[in-house]
């Protein structure tokens, strides 16, 4: 799985970064983690509030930092 | 999520309807009992004269600390739970395809009530001018976002009441919306960073508030007050501090020799001291609280504002990203002039 964390370095996207991985160990998902930091980048994916997290290029959440546990109902229905 | 009603439910509706019925009840009692307690403790127990300066500096200190501090609380909650049923892709939505001019009116309307932090303000932009939306309808949004900020208006109310706060809206309404038509007429597309045109919108459109419960929205509301309160602490003291010194140790009147009405420059220096000052409004606001009560006029104070607050030098190097160094100039230089004409206009009608 590949999950990214849009963002530029905010809070916001350390804490989204933080409650990912989180989740994702918790899940036992051995997942990619990157950060993408250039505005052009974050833009085209759609997105207008950062922080952002994409999950294998679907954007599944933008705008808020959710809680570990909200990540991990986000990530579970994606685990193939 | 379900919806439906099961006892559990409806007991943990009720749990959280009175918790916030109490959270209100609190709020008021601190409010109301703010003065009376440091009348009391500083006049009293402490032993100062309060119209001494020492004793009504200090009573004002702590007096405004409290009092901002539980406007700001009380305000930023209930804006930010307001706002979470709103969103920036809605307001996308919303502007597509709207002529210039309705355009200015729906962003800057939509940028007061847009929940918006300015880090988000390139992607923002970027999001907006990629999608078709006109320069000019972007700026208006931009503008009016910062401009009318719920912190400025929480203080703005508790400090001066209805009537100033009415008149900063508004203001900030006009002003974007004029700012942003003139940048529209301009036409100035080609100082934009050319890649934002450039950006393709892959990908489904998330709207960042679907699926939201009262109890996220709350959870959201108290997130929003701890944040922006740890993020601006130090700013509201060095404010409250600087007010309570002129509160306590400028003559009255003081102000009103020098920037009173008789003098025809005081809004355009307040406007040129105010734009490269970076504050939010919980720092200026206390020290125009002072300011005022020494004389100086509103409509001064209001331009000295809105200078401060709606352009700041991080959001500049934040928009040169996107935006070319003429076109920053012409956004700094338009919404200046209009606040300057705001300023005077308060100052005349007033």
């Amino acid at each position: 799985m590949n999950i990214k964390i849009l963002g530029s370095g905010c809070s916001n996207c350390v804490n989204l970064e933080k409650a990912a991985k989180l989740a994702a160990s918790e899940l036992g998902i051995d997942a990619t983690f990157e950060k993408v930091t250039d505005y052009a980048d974050i833009a085209s994916y759609g997105i207008m509030r950062t922080p952002g997290l994409v999950v294998d290029e679907e954007v599944v959440l933008s705008g808020r930092v959710p809680t570990a546990a909200q990540v991990k109902e986000l990530l579970a229905p994606l685990m193939s | 999520m379900s919806t439906a009603t099961t006892p559990d439910t409806r007991r943990h509706s009720l749990k959280r309807r009175g918790g916030l019925l109490i959270a209100a009840v609190i709020w008021w009692a601190l409010y109301l009992l703010n003065q009376p307690f440091w009348d009391w403790l500083v006049g009293r127990v402490v032993g100062l004269d309060l119209t001494s300066r020492l004793g009504s500096g200090v009573q004002f200190f702590f007096l405004d600390t409290v009092k901002i501090l539980l406007l700001l609380a009380g305000i930023i909650f209930i804006v930010t739970v307001l706002r979470s049923f709103m969103s920036v892709e809605r307001t996308r939505a919303l502007l597509g395809g709207k002529r210039e001019g309705i355009g200015n009116v729906l962003a800057a309307s939509l940028g007061v009530v847009t929940p918006f932090c300015s880090c988000s303000a390139v992607p923002a932009f970027i999001g907006f001018v990629a999608s078709g939306i006109p320069l000019g309808v972007t700026m208006s949004f931009l503008i009016a976002s910062p401009l009318v900020n719920e912190v400025a208006i929480a203080l703005l109310l508790g400090l001066f009441g209805i009537g100033p706060t009415l008149m900063y809206v508004g203001a900030g309404l006009v002003i974007a919306i004029l700012a942003g038509f003139i940048i529209g007429r301009l036409k100035l597309e080609r100082w934009v960073e050319p890649f934002v045109f450039e950006t393709k919108l892959r990908g489904k459109i998330i709207d960042s508030t679907a699926g939201l419960t009262w109890d996220d929205r709350i959870q959201m509301g108290i997130e929003e007050v701890g944040s922006i309160l740890r993020k601006i602490w130090p700013y509201l003291l060095v404010g409250i501090g600087l007010g309570a010194a002129i509160h306590g140790w400028a003559p009255q009147d003081f102000f009103a020799r020098y920037a009173g009405p008789d003098n025809p420059f005081a809004v355009l220096v307040a406007v040129v001291i105010g734009i490269p000052l970076y504050s939010n409004a919980a720092g200026i606001l206390p020290l125009i609280d002072a300011l005022y009560a020494k004389g100086m006029p509103m409509g001064t104070l209001l331009a000295f504002m809105m200078a401060t607050v709606a352009l700041s030098l991080p959001e500049m190097i934040l928009l040169r990203r996107v935006l070319k160094p003429k076109l920053i100039a012409v956004f700094v230089s338009v919404t200046a002039v209009g606040i300057v004409g705001v300023g005077y206009l308060f100052n005349a009608i007033l």
